[in-house]
Parts: C-alpha cells; structure tokens; sequence
C-alpha cells in the first residue's frame, strides 16, 4: 500500500492532498480519525495522528476539539498556489535536465507539449 | 492510563556476565514499541526485569512509576509473553485459558473469541499443539489479559505468515480501542516497523537507541553513483558500508543527507535511496564496529 521511499505520515498528507486537489475532499469536508486511518492502514496511530499535524501547521486542514478534522476553506486554491510555484523547479527542471542527458532538444518538448494540450482539449 | 517504564542504571549479572549494564530507559505509557537487539543484545532479560521476573544485580526498576519488584498490586496489570508461553504440557488449551483469570482484567470471553479466530482446538492438550499453534495460544493469553504493560518475546516464532498478519491485525485493534503500552521484542523488524511508535535498539547489554520510528527511518541513506562522486558527497559523513561495483559506489550513510549534499548529489548524477530499517538495524549493531 505504501511505497518504501516515503515515510508514511507524508505518505498520508499527500494523499490527503490529493484528494482535496481531486475534489474527493471538499473544503469543509470531515477527514477520517486517527483511528480509522490506522486502521484501514494497518498502521500506528501516532503515525497517522503526525501526517494531520503537518496538513494543519500548514492550514490545509483545521482541528475542532471534540469534533474531529477538517478541510481548510481555502486549502484547495492554497495547494494550486503551491502546487503552481513548484512546478517548475521540482516538475520541469529535472525533466529537461534528463532530457538534455538523452540529446532530446527543447523544440522537440515544446512540439510535444503542444500536441498533448491539442489532444487533450 | 495505562504504565509507563524505567529503568535507573539497572546492571543485571549471571555470574560474572553482564546482560545488562548501567541501562537507563524511560517509556511512556500508551505507546507501542519495538524492542530489537541481535541475539545475546539482552533483550528478554530486560523483559523479564520489567515483569519481575527477575530482580536487577543494581538499580531501580520502576513500572507506573512503583518498584516492580514484589509489587502485586503492579504485576498483576503487567502481561510477559513468551515464547511458547509459560503453560504446562498436560493442561487442555481451554484449561489454560482460564488460568488467565488470575489476572484482575483477564477477558475470557475475548480470549474465546480470538481461539475461534486463530482456530485454536480448545480441548486438544498443549503438549500436542503445533509450535506454531503453541505461539498463537500464548498470543491469545497476551491479549485477553488487558494488562497496562503487555510485552511479547518473539511470540511469532512458529506462527506461519498469515497468523502472524492475524495476530499484527487483532493486538493494533485491542490498542486502538484501549489504548496499553506495548513492547514488540522480534527480529521481524520490516514487518512490524508500521505497527510501532518508538524503537529500543539494545547493544550488548546497552540501549544504542531509543528513537521515534519515523527519525529511524530518515537515519540513513544510500547513495550510488560514479564513485569519485560518491567520495566527495559522504566526505565526514558516519557511513556505515560501501560497496563497489566498476566504476560505481554504493555507500550507505547513518546520518541524514542536508539539502546541500541532496543537491550535490543529484547534480553529479548520483542515485538517493532510504536504508529500510533491517538494513540500518544490521548495520548499526555491526559486532566489529566500535561505538556507534
């Protein structure tokens, strides 16, 4: 279920992430207890509890007391803003550098590119 | 709230050798932690301290806060498994059971419940129980004792893979609706890694480590790449082994890569990967390395 790379509590804050990028979580939306986290994952719950922690010190999710976990409002147009500002560097600049190693040229990607956004529409 | 461990410079001696020396260790309660040493390392001694099992040669053993030693009232919420438990041969699998209920919040009906789960025949005598079936009998005891302070030694061996899956399954959700302190003592360290909160590495008689999990599983890193590279990133870095194929290094650091060296190290074309905890663990308890 996880891959061996990550540790899991980012592993679980990225999937909360996504989700909300998805749509699958919408602002306002409860998130699933530490406890049901832990297990459907089959994971300790500090773990699960130490991903929440990290999405609410970065405002993607809110804590009620008593309550539970919830989607931050503005979480969505907050992780497009982030998602936006690495895109280049974290996204795009490996990729041509990988690209360079291959002799692939920048015109060729960019035609590509082109072609994709053409066939995608 | 359920009991939180220590230990005060606690020596422990068969004859002249030392299986413990001058140990320190605090544990919260309500955590589930994984106990792991290499053979030898001291770690069922240190349970059996912790169960008063066994008196410690010097210092203080301190369970809930209380001297465990001759402690009733402490012993009685303080759950050891063994390996192969501590039943007698001639006894029925149902008899043995209810020998539990010398324990103030031993829950016969769970207990019951988890033998029909793990198929345990409860009339067949211990003695002509698989090994296996054995393991999962002094499991089942673990768990239905409800103590404040279970521990488990090695109480997979025999245990084929899907009980052992069974038995992760049923002790996290008994944790999760009542939360107790845990200590996983097994040389299975992947497979639990998930399951636990904190690790203990116990070393010759001492604690190497006492670390989150996850500080453990962002400890080290692997490196490969053209050597001279390689060199160069690792330079005053703790590395722990290497190893050389060609012109290519693979290096395997304990410390954390800094963002810099991550950098460095992707521009010079070289591979970043995570040491898996076994991995680190073996390395780490290297005999022919010299502190740590």
């Amino acid at each position: 279920m996880f891959d061996d790379g990550t540790p899991i509590y980012r592993q679980i804050a990225d999937q909360i992430k996504a989700e909300i990028l998805g749509g699958t979580l919408q602002p306002g939306g409860k998130i699933m207890s530490t406890n049901q986290y832990a297990a459907f994952y089959q994971i300790n719950p500090a773990t699960a509890q130490k991903a929440f922690r990290d999405l609410v010190d970065e405002g993607v999710l809110y804590k009620q007391r008593g309550v539970g976990m919830f989607v931050a409002e503005d979480a969505r147009d907050k992780l497009v803003g982030d998602f936006r500002a690495r895109f280049f560097e974290d996204v795009l600049k490996p990729l041509i550098a990988d690209a360079r190693q291959a002799g692939i040229s920048l015109p060729e990607i960019i035609d590509y590119l082109r072609a994709q956004e053409g066939a995608l529409k | 709230m359920s009991f939180s461990v220590t230990l005060r410079d606690v020596t422990l001696k068969y004859g002249d050798t030392e299986a413990l020396s001058d140990v320190d260790l605090d544990l919260e309660a309500d955590k589930i932690y994984g106990l792991l040493g290499r053979n030898g390392a001291g770690k069922t001694t240190l349970l059996s301290l912790l169960a008063a099992f066994r008196r410690p040669t010097a210092g203080e053993v301190l369970v809930d806060g209380r001297p465990v030693w001759e402690n009733a009232e402490v012993v009685s919420r303080v759950a050891l498994v063994r390996e192969g438990g501590d039943f007698d041969d001639t006894d029925k699998v149902e008899a043995a059971m209810k020998s539990g209920e010398i324990r103030p919040d031993f829950d016969l009906d769970y207990a019951l419940e988890l033998a029909e789960k793990f198929e345990l025949p409860l009339d067949r005598k211990i003695r002509d129980l698989s090994r296996g079936k054995r393991s999962v009998l002094a499991a089942i005891c673990g768990l239905a004792a409800r103590a404040e302070l279970t521990m488990y030694d090695e109480v997979h061996l025999g245990m084929d893979a899907p009980t052992r899956d069974g038995f992760y399954k049923a002790l996290l959700a008994e944790y999760l609706e009542r939360p107790h302190t845990v200590i996983l003592s097994t040389h299975l360290i992947d497979e639990v890694a998930n399951y636990l909160e904190e690790v203990v590495i116990l070393d010759r008689g001492g604690i190497l480590r006492h670390e989150p999990i996850e500080t453990l599983q962002g400890v080290g890193a692997t490196l490969t790449g053209p050597a001279g590279a390689v060199d160069e990133v690792v330079a005053g870095l703790e590395v722990l082994a290497e190893q050389r194929l060609g012109g290519t290094k693979s290096v395997t650091v304990g410390t954390e890569l800094d963002a810099q060296s991550r950098e460095r190290a992707a521009a010079s074309g070289i591979e970043l990967g995570p040491v898996g905890l076994q991995d680190l663990f073996i390395h780490l308890t290297e005999p022919d390395r010299t502190g740590a």
